[in-house]
């Protein structure tokens, strides 16, 4: 591997042997737990494959059923979309104005933080348990609370229209989880940049636009990319509680997935689906890193725009 | 005379305002924690009634009766027990494989020089955002091959090879390290991974908590892998087992809420005691790119 003719010297070669045994246990993962697995995918999605049978190439075909004569996949398309349009502004929006609130200085602010990020540490089949709960039509706390008001709330989860929105308010709840790393973010903002500012006879309203804001967009360039990441996936909340339902209203992608790959065992169908997704996925992710030279602050980048 | 009394005036109106604002904050903040303290509080209070009280109207945040009995049911009529037994046994496994391979992966790129480190690196990183699903069906089909469905080992097997994102946590935080203490501890004549498990990784140890707390919260948490690999009942996972309930008792909501605060509370337990680690955890390697 390391040859003599590249001259280096017996301890570099040493280091770098030493080197290669330390990362083994990651590159063995890497190459059968991860990188096979992701290129049989890619072959897979080219074949007509039911997990037991051996694989047969049929080329685009998978490709072609999937555009052209499933409905279901539009189905799955547009319930996703739908959530990813209607969770990710709110859940950025709300999240960095939690991680404000939670930067003022006030006593008892570790008692607010560590309570607003509980929601993110109970993720899984639990928070939809406790939602399905919350939102019953009838019973729930929710209604209940609302009816007080005057107001008759809707049938959540069990209506169509409710549904998407009832599993965006969910995702809204652990907003907790993205406020922290915001909050870490805000207190990374050197604050001689304040004083100086405040020196200048800037107004907070200034102070916020131009200081606070700007110096914020690398921590939301990357908790965008990663939040959005994480609305394409939206899978347990739909699979525990609506099963996809009403009238496929939240039939998300990976729960399409899911029943054509391990409920149907369309193997090779399933591969080219969730090809496509990450495919979306890469694309969007291009797309944000392409703005991002407009939008997202680096230092050393020259102070003034 | 008249004029210090001006200005304790005006430092007394000056500290009743800040008073005030300072009330009014936590007014705002206090309404602001019900949205997410109610919902919990009005779990417990679901979990200790009756069959017959969750149905009244209204509603009672106290029930007259604390039917503490619904969590022995839930132990009893389900094999919980067994479920959280399964979901320990994983997570000590994975925590003994994540400790044995992060730490050495981590030196490696942190302290170490060979060809082709950082194209390797980049490698680690890509893989964090890379969606499990991509994977999950060659996967499963290795599995079905080598007959290891229904077992534990494919949802333990990845923790021997280093978790990305616990690799790049620990590389992050061996990089603060000093080298000064490389150097010295190689006068001393510790060998290479002499340096590793005798220096530097006693000093990690504030990260390697991060570490077993993470697996352990994401393997408490785990749904999907379990819902894939395991079929029998009896090696169910805890939420496996939280979604089994929804089928047997479909109205029961005290007992369903019984079993979702059983299930989520060794998850809070564990975030009151090491909130200040996981946030900071989070925090850290959630900022940069």
């Amino acid at each position: 591997m390391v040859q003599k003719h590249v001259k280096r010297s017996p301890a570099a070669i040493k280091e770098a042997l030493c080197g290669y045994i330390s990362i083994s246990p990651w590159l063995v993962g890497f190459i059968i737990l991860t990188f096979i697995p992701i290129l049989s995918t890619i072959y897979y999605s080219f074949t007509r494959w039911t997990i037991m049978d051996a694989p047969v190439w049929i080329g685009l075909e998978n490709y072609i059923r999937m555009f052209t004569k499933e409905p279901l996949f539009y189905q799955a398309v547009r319930a996703t979309s739908l959530y990813v349009a209607m969770s990710l502004p709110v859940i950025i929006v709300f999240g960095v104005l939690l991680s404000l609130l939670l930067n003022m200085k006030i006593k008892g602010m570790n008692f607010y933080r560590t309570l607003f990020y509980i929601p993110a540490v109970i993720s899984g089949v639990s928070i939809a348990m406790l939602w399905t709960w919350l939102l019953q039509p009838d019973v729930g706390i929710v209604n209940t609370l609302l009816s007080y008001l005057g107001i008759q709330g809707p049938k959540w989860f069990w209506d169509p229209k409710w549904a998407l929105p009832s599993v965006a308010s969910m995702s809204l709840w652990k907003v907790g989880g993205s406020a922290v790393i915001y909050l870490a973010g805000l207190q990374n903002i050197p604050p001689q940049l304040y004083e100086a500012a405040r020196i200048d006879g800037a107004g907070k309203l200034r102070i916020f636009f131009r200081i606070t804001i700007p110096l914020l967009t690398p921590t939301l360039f990357f908790q965008l990319i990663i939040q959005m990441i994480e609305a394409f996936k939206v899978f347990t909340e739909a699979y525990v509680i609506t099963k996809g339902g009403p009238l496929k209203a939240t039939y998300f992608y990976l729960l399409y997935f899911y029943e054509e790959g391990f409920q149907h065992f369309n193997t090779g169908y399933a591969s080219a689906l969730i090809l496509f997704l990450v495919v979306i996925i890469m694309l969007m992710t291009a797309a944000v890193n392409y703005t991002s030279k407009h939008w997202v602050y680096y230092e050393g980048e020259g102070k003034s725009k | 005379m008249n004029n210090a009394i001006t200005i304790a005036n005006v430092r007394k109106k000056y500290r009743q305002k800040k008073m005030l604002v300072s009330v009014l904050t936590h007014l705002f903040m206090i309404s602001l924690s019900m949205i997410f303290l109610v919902p919990i509080l009005w779990m417990f209070s679901t979990a200790i009634k009756s069959r017959w009280d969750i149905f009244l109207w209204p509603p009672e945040f106290f029930p007259k009766v604390w039917q503490w009995v619904n969590f022995r049911d839930v132990f009893t009529r389900v094999p919980m027990l067994r479920f959280i037994g399964n979901t320990f046994f994983i997570i000590v496994i994975k925590t003994i494989g994540e400790l044995l391979a992060v730490p050495l992966i981590a030196y490696g790129f942190a302290r170490l020089r060979f060809p082709g480190k950082n194209a390797l690196f980049m490698l680690v990183i890509s893989t964090m955002m890379i969606p499990l699903q991509t994977k999950l069906i060659p996967l499963y089909s290795m599995y079905v091959r080598i007959g290891l469905i229904d077992t534990y080992w494919p949802l333990i097997l990845p923790a021997f090879s280093g978790t990305p994102f616990f690799i790049f946590l620990l590389i992050q935080y061996m990089k603060t390290m000093p080298r000064d203490l490389d150097d010295a501890a190689k006068i001393d004549g510790l060998g290479t991974f002499g340096i590793l498990y005798r220096i530097l990784l006693p000093l990690c140890i504030p990260a390697l908590t991060i570490i077993v707390t993470y697996t352990f919260l994401w393997t408490w948490n785990e749904f999907l892998q379990p819902l894939i690999y395991l079929n029998t009942y009896e090696k169910f996972t805890i939420q496996m087992g939280l979604e089994m309930f929804k089928g047997i008792w479909s109205v029961e909501w005290n007992l369903l809420m019984a079993a979702t605060l059983a299930t989520m509370a060794p998850v809070l337990i564990m975030y009151f005691f090491a909130q200040k680690r996981l946030i900071g955890g989070i925090a850290s390697v959630g900022m940069k790119g």
